[in-house]
């Protein structure tokens, strides 16, 4: 097997990655929160995929156009009953991410023990696009594939908003320094609520992507949470450029480690890479230093 | 006067303590319930297993046994009701299940305790059993030195075949193919991560190797791997003619679904845990013709498509076409014993699993003098839509196998 189609693979796979990491980092780079619940959202888009295409054969994509709107929502929500408490007493950023932290961690088990009790532990797997697909003479499976288009699209989608719209202007501006956005009038909370719910739309887009070919169940949540955090680190918080290419250095790295080392090194090789990252570049692979 | 009263009073009193005491006495002897408990995988990574293989098992005989009106126990001269004290999630965190197990004995003190889901929970927990006497029935569990580990552990029992048996069942099909020339003797040995795959790998490698077997491309991935088109690539590309996984449910499915994406049709084609279930089949529809897998199951011993259709009809669970009839099996020989031995005493029910089979069961007569279920059905196969048992080829009601798999 040539090293190219190794690295294909990778960057395939690397897409999804991102694509979950850019919606974490609307989240923690942007509303400031980290928010530990991440993957329990991402973990309930595959369940909604899944009960739509099993129980009333509604095409996976097109039931992202009920997905992603109801996470946005019900992130929203999350934002504004759970979090804005949080945010109005907490005095400096360190104390807010502290208590988010501790809040998120919480809302975690709750959400997984609803989908435990409503859904039972059970591996869930459907065949949504399972054919195989040459890209340069090599084949792919047809649902990665399209994981991977859809990861780049709404990444390229995310990116023109924050770099190329006012809207985005003012988000750069929350991530770069709050206290100076609310100075020239930015109105900060509304913001943050709305870049919280943007990054919920995003996992769920990523959830539904993710259940077109991985078996999942409700423990997945936290797995991805901790891929996210990793490349979002990698990348550099509040950089959705370095999220993008992190992610995919993340999955090619995987990809030749499983096939040249060990397939059972590759949770060791991402993490590998994370110290390295933190020890020599500790504010991101694309963060200013 | 006052003296006689007095007396007359302590006597009645002493009258009464007497008969309260007895009757006391007889209550504790006699007890309402046989107190069961457990603790199993309800979530997290082993959470499907032990609720496809092993909980349906669980609840279906406390289900049968209570409607019968209970396990007669001949030192109380009556029926008793099984009462399901505690079942406990273990969280598929193997350091939970043994608090968990050793709070079951110490503390909720129950009669016998069920086992946990998996090789690895189960040689972990044998231990524990056997501090505290309990009999183990550790049906979800194989390793390669078990005559061993059942000496160590006195208490403990093991009901599928070692790794090197279910490899020999599959060598002996191959070993048939190979000899009339249908076959090359490449092989490709894959497996999962965990101690079930280490076991696995271990096991079938020895006997691959000592019948002529080339290994072509040996790996193992980890337990929840996102991605495994690497590992089906390179099966593809090596010239196999088998392709082996000892792979748990997640990564069986998810090996199967990369190997149609891929189009890569091995002649033989075997995956371990998952394969037997009844999602597999019904996942991959048609295309599962001809796929072999771990374990079978033989339909018609007497009970077993009874017993088939009463577990998806009262715990809505299918059974597998492995370690689910066996997981009954087990616990219909632990009924038979306590009745036999006439007595809740665990040391007692013991001896007679040891010494008083062979037990009838829904997977045939089981006899388990070596703490050891010997003969059974090593390799099964996806024919018309059931996985049925193909081999070993001398054992009563195994099917013929279909070869080469057909194409995806």
């Amino acid at each position: 097997m040539p090293a190219i189609e190794v690295i294909l693979g990778g960057v395939i796979l690397g897409g999804l990655y991102a694509l979950v990491a850019i919606g974490f980092n609307l989240q923690f780079g942007m509303a400031r929160i980290v928010n530990l619940a991440y993957g329990e959202f991402l973990m309930g888009a595959a369940f909604a995929a899944f009960w739509m295409f099993t129980l009333f054969r509604i095409n996976p994509i097109a039931g992202m156009l009920f997905t992603v709107p109801v996470t946005f929502g019900a992130n929203w929500l999350t934002y504004r009953v759970l979090m804005l408490p949080l945010v109005r007493r907490a005095r400096t950023r360190d104390d807010l991410e502290g208590r988010t932290i501790l809040a998120t961690f919480g809302l975690l088990f709750v959400l997984r023990g609803a989908a435990t009790l409503a859904f039972s532990a059970d591996n869930r797997f459907y065949d949504y696009l399972g054919q195989p697909l040459s890209i340069f003479g090599f084949t792919f499976a047809a649902n990665r594939v399209l994981a991977f288009a859809m990861a780049c699209l709404f990444a390229a989608v995310c990116l023109i908003i924050l770099n190329r719209t006012r809207f985005g202007a003012a988000l750069r501006a929350l991530s770069i320094d709050p206290i100076g956005a609310e100075l020239v009038g930015i109105d900060v909370r509304g913001l943050c609520g709305l870049a919280f719910a943007g990054g919920g739309a995003l996992v769920a887009a990523a959830g539904t992507l993710v259940s077109t070919f991985l078996t999942f169940n409700p423990a997945i949540g936290i797995d991805f949470t901790m891929k996210a955090l990793v490349v979002v680190i990698m990348g550099g918080v509040g950089n959705m450029a370095g999220s993008l290419l992190a992610g995919i250095l993340l999955g090619v790295a995987e990809a030749l480690c499983s096939y040249y080392v060990d397939s059972g090194l590759t949770l060791a090789v991402a993490y590998a890479l994370f110290l390295i990252v933190l020890v020599v570049r500790p504010r991101g692979l694309f963060g200013t230093p | 006067m006052s003296s006689l009263l007095g007396r007359t009073v302590s006597a009645a009193a002493l009258a009464a303590f007497a008969t309260f005491a007895a009757w006391s006495a007889f209550a504790a002897d006699a007890p309402k319930s046989i107190r069961i408990g457990y603790a199993i995988s309800l979530s997290g990574v082993n959470a499907q297993g032990a609720a496809t293989t092993t909980l349906p098992g669980y609840e279906l005989w406390v289900h049968d046994v209570n409607e019968a009106g209970g396990i007669y126990v001949k030192e109380f001269d009556k029926k008793l009701p099984l009462e399901v004290v505690a079942k406990y999630d273990d969280t598929s965190s193997a350091e939970t299940m043994l608090r968990l197990e050793e709070k079951l004995m110490t503390e909720d003190k129950v009669d016998f305790v069920l086992a946990p889901w998996s090789t690895g929970f189960n040689l972990a927990a044998a231990p524990i059993f056997a501090k505290y006497g309990y009999p183990d029935l550790a049906v979800t569990a194989n390793a390669n030195d078990e005559e061993q580990l059942v000496k160590q552990f006195p208490t403990l029992f093991f009901f599928l075949n070692q790794p090197a048996h279910f490899g020999g069942a599959l060598i002996e099909i191959l070993n048939k193919y190979k000899s009339a020339g249908q076959l090359n003797n490449k092989v490709v040995l894959l497996s999962v991560g965990d101690q079930f795959g280490a076991e696995f790998a271990a096991g079938f490698g020895a006997g691959l190797k000592a019948t002529g077997y080339d290994i072509v491309l040996q790996k193992s991935y980890p337990l929840g791997a996102a991605d495994l088109t690497n590992e089906i690539k390179e099966a593809k590309g090596s010239g196999a003619d088998t392709f082996i996984a000892g792979s748990y449910p997640p990564d069986t499915f998810m090996l199967t679904g990369t190997a149609i994406t891929q189009s890569y049709n091995p002649k033989v084609f075997y995956t371990a845990v998952g394969t037997a279930f009844a999602e597999y089949g019904a996942n991959f529809k048609d295309k599962v013709q001809g796929v072999l897998g771990i374990g079978g199951w033989d339909p018609s011993v007497p009970g077993a498509m009874d017993f088939y259709k009463r577990q998806a009809a009262v715990t809505g669970h299918a059974p597998d076409g492995w370690a689910s009839p066996v997981t009954y099996a087990s616990l219909q020989i632990l009924q038979q014993a306590i009745e036999k031995a006439g007595t809740l005493d665990r040391k007692k029910v013991l001896d007679t699993i040891v010494n008083d089979g062979p037990w009838t069961t829904v997977v045939g007569p089981i006899d388990l003098k070596t703490h050891i279920r010997e003969h059974q059905i090593g390799a099964g196969q996806w024919q018309g839509g059931q996985f049925v048992g193909v081999s070993p080829s001398d054992f009563p009601g195994v099917k013929p196998v279909i070869f080469p798999k057909p194409a995806w």
